[in-house]
């Protein structure tokens, strides 16, 4: 008999979704009969897919500027010739 | 292992890295699909330049976002995203290939970033020691259901500024593990790596994390009109 505190205990392999086939089942019985652990397990499982929805918003264009200046004089301290226009802005 | 054969490094006075942008550089005219990670990896060992920038324009964003979540501002997010572009390009030798590209950048952007948070006299918190907090039982405060599509009630905007507000009031050790797994879906054992944890400490951290983010999120996102409901 799975308890809420068995099912929290168990919710991060069941989320994803590497808990054994026999455990698999107690889960999913305790969150039929239990509207608590059905709304904790949903709504952290829509927690994750909100973050992973989201795309990583472009780099500034001077961060992206400076970072390629400073890879640029890199490479020449390292004896490594390139011609880099973008660094020059 | 074997890979496919891998074209030699073109000279690099031929190269100029605004070419990438283009990926005329980088590219057989003839084939438009993107060069295989593995090949850049190697072209910029053999000091290919436009190689390596190329890698550095696939990733800054998920190391710029890596880094941000961790140090929590943009001035120091950008020193991490900097020293880690450099030091994974003097340091290339060192890649030995076993590991994605991404796991071994993302590893030294964690680092970088971590050792930021330390440097900080005020913050005397970090810590990923395996003691800290690991072995207590999880806990739940608020229950309430969700919209179905909650974040389609905001502007990405918006949604980006409670995602992150979210994040950031974590703990380092929770969103740390928080970000590598969830966030950049690297695997449990990648997370654990990165971070040398073992990989109970990894799931652990990474429940909690969850649930607390669980927690504040339904603050925002619950149903209308659904009360919160204690948990015991």
């Amino acid at each position: 008999m799975v308890t809420c505190k068995d099912f929290l205990r168990e919710l991060g392999e069941y989320l994803d979704e590497t808990t054994d086939p026999a455990t698999r089942a107690d889960l999913e019985r305790h969150i039929t009969e239990c509207p608590n652990c059905w709304v904790i397990f949903d709504t952290c499982k829509k927690t994750i897919q909100v973050y992973k929805g989201m795309d990583p918003q472009p780099l500034p264009d001077p961060v992206h500027n400076r970072l390629m200046r400073a890879l640029e004089q890199k490479a020449q301290q390292r004896g490594v010739k390139a011609d880099c226009p973008e660094a020059q802005a | 292992m074997h890979h496919p054969p891998v074209r030699p490094p073109r000279p690099m006075l031929a190269l100029k890295l605004d070419e990438r942008m283009a990926g005329s550089s980088i590219k057989d005219d003839a084939d438009p699909a993107p060069v295989e990670e593995f090949v850049l990896v190697e072209q910029a060992r053999g000091g290919d330049l436009a190689a390596f920038s190329e890698l550095v324009r696939r990733y800054e964003r998920r190391v710029y976002r890596t880094a941000r979540h961790i140090v929590q501002n943009d001035e120091d997010a950008e020193d991490v995203l900097q020293e880690a572009m450099l030091k994974a390009f003097e340091h290339l030798d060192s890649f030995q290939g076993h590991s994605k590209f991404y796991t071994w950048l993302v590893r030294i952007a964690v680092n970088e970033s971590l050792m930021k948070l330390r440097k900080r006299k005020s913050d005397r918190s970090v810590s990923l020691d395996e003691s800290i907090e690991t072995d207590e039982e999880p806990i739940v405060r608020e229950i309430a259901v969700w919209d179905d599509n909650p974040e389609q009630r905001y502007s990405q905007t918006e949604l980006r500024e409670i995602l992150d507000k979210a994040i950031d009031s974590l703990k380092p050790i929770f969103r740390t593990v928080f970000i590598l797994r969830d966030v950049e879906e690297l695997s449990t054992e990648e997370t654990a790596e990165i971070l040398g944890l073992s990989i109970a400490a990894v799931k652990s951290r990474l429940l909690r994390a969850r649930l607390q983010l669980r927690e504040r999120l339904t603050r925002t996102f619950k149903r209308k009109g659904d009360q919160i409901l204690g948990y015991v």
